[in-house]
């Protein structure tokens, strides 16, 4: 009696003599293993060849440290300046010996222009006294301001206390129409200067309207699609996916053909007599151009998650609204569109995130007015080489990329995206 | 909707064919850029239109000397007999030859490393014990939403630092990322109705897991691991952008050539490579459409 109540339930143990209960979460530990395993290289390689150097960019966008590094005796000095004061006799003397070495090392042309980013026609100043440095005598405010009287300006101070901080919010600024100033923070840029915002609600504004362009011109031809037979629509799907598989370029190379000056739109106009042979359309080199290219580009991206939702809605709920009484238009709008949103979302937001971004297109077929961010990215990524800038401007750009891909993620699961 | 029924009233006709109509003018604006450029690439003549004789069909104004021009381009002697020593000329100077050369190579290249990577991440990724599976995923899938300029700007800036670009080791590997969304996505499709009962059945007739792999699982999901090598290939092969910033000259793809030559010295052999792209994109599709087919036969779904 005494026995069976000290027995206790043993444990129920695998062939080996471990318990069960860890046997499973060994295989389960094992599997967890074996299916990161599997997807670690990618991962690691996306990591080091995708993430990393966007990451690298991005921090270049709050952080440049070419002024801070190539004048230490200035920067010194700068940190405990309040920014207001006029600039003393040392902060002076510094500056004399930072551009004599500066000029000696050749890196006076990367400081110059480095504050000339901050503070626009400074750049002379700063190469014609380092030129003329190692001539200055004590003391230093008096010679340094005889050689150029820019020096008395405390502004060009102030834009150098801004540049000689390593961490700075001063790309942000200037992406955003702002500067950073030393003694007041944030004041927004003149007027004339502002180009980025306005920049910015054209790419949004572009990207609107080629989405809506595309919802427009897809919806019937998804429509057709998902009601034909499906031998016709297999056939007439061909004529989607040859432009989706077709190299941009050589989509882009065909609207020049087609929309310029003496091209083939134009020619049949003339033909045809709507318009003069002196007064053909500019359809091209424009906002248009930009638009109608686009369009084009991005309708299958429309047109198949809109098609494989239609797919899905049988044709009888059509014909119940109809026989209850409905008419057609009514029918189609409160039966059937409804159903057809996720397909509208999926598609939309596709659309717009692609478009939001583009660049070989507006850079080939948009001239002036058809330049959307990217273009401005690339110019000061390759022109100009202020990669400051163009990380700040990359910056927003992805912000706000990445929020529409998490929409995307979130309402309709980037699982289920299709291609072809 | 092949037959109207009988209680179709006129304005439903009327509507009915007005629609078509419409659609019919849709399916115009996509394909008719593309065929335009066809019989442009012919024109005998330096521009971009149709001149008089070619909309007379006067074979004078037909040529073939922009596709020979794709052979002739930067050749050292152009003029020289046909013969070895004339194709050997084109093969090694001949710029659109060896943007041509370049543009397989690196696609080549970037695709089998994007499909071997990623069909390996579909594979883990599609098992449920997967840890993090969600966020992974966006992840790997993110080369494709990324704005193209921001990734090939962080990678200009992040390979000068190490030495990799203006190196074809560069260019490869930014394609390889830029083609992995599309095999992961195509691969994981497949996967979604994969039978896991099959991998079960093989194991228990003794099956290791490589033969369980090799046997079983590879033959059904080879269809989606070459569309998508297939949509990874055209990728790269379409690519700009990173080429752009991180190839030198001597990395020159088709697509940059074309870049080049839209911006510099606009001549009809860009129409001729693009005819020469759209009957590749025509084998392409093709492929990939048997390719469907041959995967919808082989897991017995059959078209209604």
């Amino acid at each position: 009696m005494v026995d069976s109540q000290t027995v206790q339930l043993e444990p129920i143990t695998a062939a080996d003599g471990t318990p069960l209960k860890k046997k499973l979460a060994q295989a389960l530990f094992r599997s967890r293993v074996r299916a990161v395993s599997l997807v670690l290289p990618l991962f690691a390689f996306v990591m080091a060849s995708f993430v990393i150097p966007i990451i690298a960019l991005m921090w270049q966008g709050v952080y440049n440290d070419t002024f801070s590094s190539y004048t230490p005796n200035l920067t010194e000095k700068l940190k405990v300046w309040d920014g207001m004061s006029q600039p003393d006799e040392a902060m002076y003397a510094a500056l004399v010996v930072d551009l004599e070495t500066a000029r000696a090392d050749r890196t006076i042309g990367r400081i110059a222009t480095r504050v000339n980013q901050e503070y626009p026609g400074t750049r002379s100043l700063f190469t014609s006294t380092a030129r003329k440095a190692k001539k200055l005598k004590a003391p230093f405010k008096d010679s340094v301001i005889k050689t150029n009287k820019k020096w008395d300006n405390i502004e060009v101070w102030r834009a150098m206390k801004i540049t000689s901080q390593d961490l700075t919010p001063a790309f942000y600024a200037t992406a955003l129409d702002g500067r950073y100033t030393a003694n007041q923070g944030f004041v927004s840029q003149d007027e004339n200067r502002q180009i980025y915002v306005q920049l910015f609600w054209r790419t949004m504004m572009i990207s609107g309207t080629v989405m809506g362009l595309c919802l427009l011109l897809g919806y019937p031809v998804a429509y057709l699609l998902a009601t034909l037979p499906l031998r016709t629509s297999n056939l007439l799907m061909i004529m989607v996916l040859l432009p989706f598989w077709t190299s941009l370029l050589v989509r882009t190379t065909a609207w020049i053909a087609l929309l310029q000056s003496q091209g083939v739109i134009n020619d049949l106009l003339v033909y045809v007599g709507i318009t003069a042979d002196d007064a053909r359309f500019s359809l091209i080199y424009n906002m248009t151009g930009t638009i109608v290219a686009m369009t084009h580009i991005l309708l299958p991206f429309m047109i198949l998650p809109l098609y494989s939702v239609m797919k899905t809605i049988p044709p009888s709920y059509m014909r119940a609204a109809r026989s209850l009484g409905a008419t057609p238009t009514k029918a189609f709008i409160k039966v059937y569109m409804p159903q057809t949103i996720p397909g509208i979302g999926a598609g939309g937001l596709l659309v717009f995130i692609l478009a939001i971004g583009y660049y070989i297109t507006p850079a080939l077929v948009g001239g002036q007015d058809g330049q959307l961010i990217s273009n401005m990215i690339a110019y000061h990524m390759q022109k100009s080489l202020n990669w400051s800038l163009a990380a700040a401007l990359g910056g927003i750009l992805l912000a706000g990329v990445l929020l529409l891909y998490w929409a995307y993620d979130r309402v309709i699961g980037i699982d289920n995206m299709k291609l072809g | 909707m092949a037959k109207l029924p009988p209680y179709t009233s006129t304005g439903e006709y009327i509507w009915h064919y007005t629609f078509r109509v419409i659609c019919g003018l849709i399916f115009l604006f996509l394909i008719l850029p593309i065929l335009v450029v066809l019989p442009l690439s012919f024109n005998v003549e330096p521009y971009f239109s149709f001149t008089e004789g070619m909309l007379s069909f006067d074979p004078d104004a037909y040529s073939l000397r922009w596709y020979e021009d794709i052979l002739r381009n930067g050749m050292g002697a152009p003029d020289a007999p046909f013969g070895w020593a004339w194709l050997s000329d084109t093969w090694n100077n001949g710029q659109w030859m060896r943007a041509i050369r370049n543009s397989f190579f690196i696609g080549i290249c970037a695709t089998l490393l994007s499909t071997a990577l990623g069909t390996l991440a579909a594979i883990g990724l599609s098992r449920s014990e997967m840890p993090y599976r969600r966020l992974i995923m966006s992840i790997l899938i993110s080369p494709m939403i990324v704005p193209l300029v921001i990734t090939a700007a962080g990678m200009f800036y992040f390979y000068s630092q190490i030495q990799l670009s203006q190196t074809y080791l560069g260019v490869i590997m930014a394609h390889a990322v830029l083609g992995t969304p599309f095999v992961i996505i195509t691969v994981t499709a497949t996967l979604v109705g994969f039978d896991k009962s099959l991998v079960r059945a093989s194991q228990s007739l003794g099956a290791g897991a490589v033969t369980t792999f090799r046997k079983v699982q590879m033959p059904l999901i080879i269809p989606g691991v070459v569309s998508g090598g297939l949509f990874a290939f055209i990728t790269s092969f379409d690519e700009v952008v990173a080429v752009l910033f991180l190839a030198s000259p001597e990395q020159r793809t088709i697509p940059r050539q074309m870049w080049s030559g839209i911006r510099e010295q606009i001549s009809p052999t860009i129409l001729a490579v693009a005819t020469l792209l759209v009957i590749l994109s025509i084998i392409l599709l093709t492929v990939l459409e048997l390719l469907r087919r041959r995967s919808e036969r082989l897991r017995g779904i059959t078209n209604s």
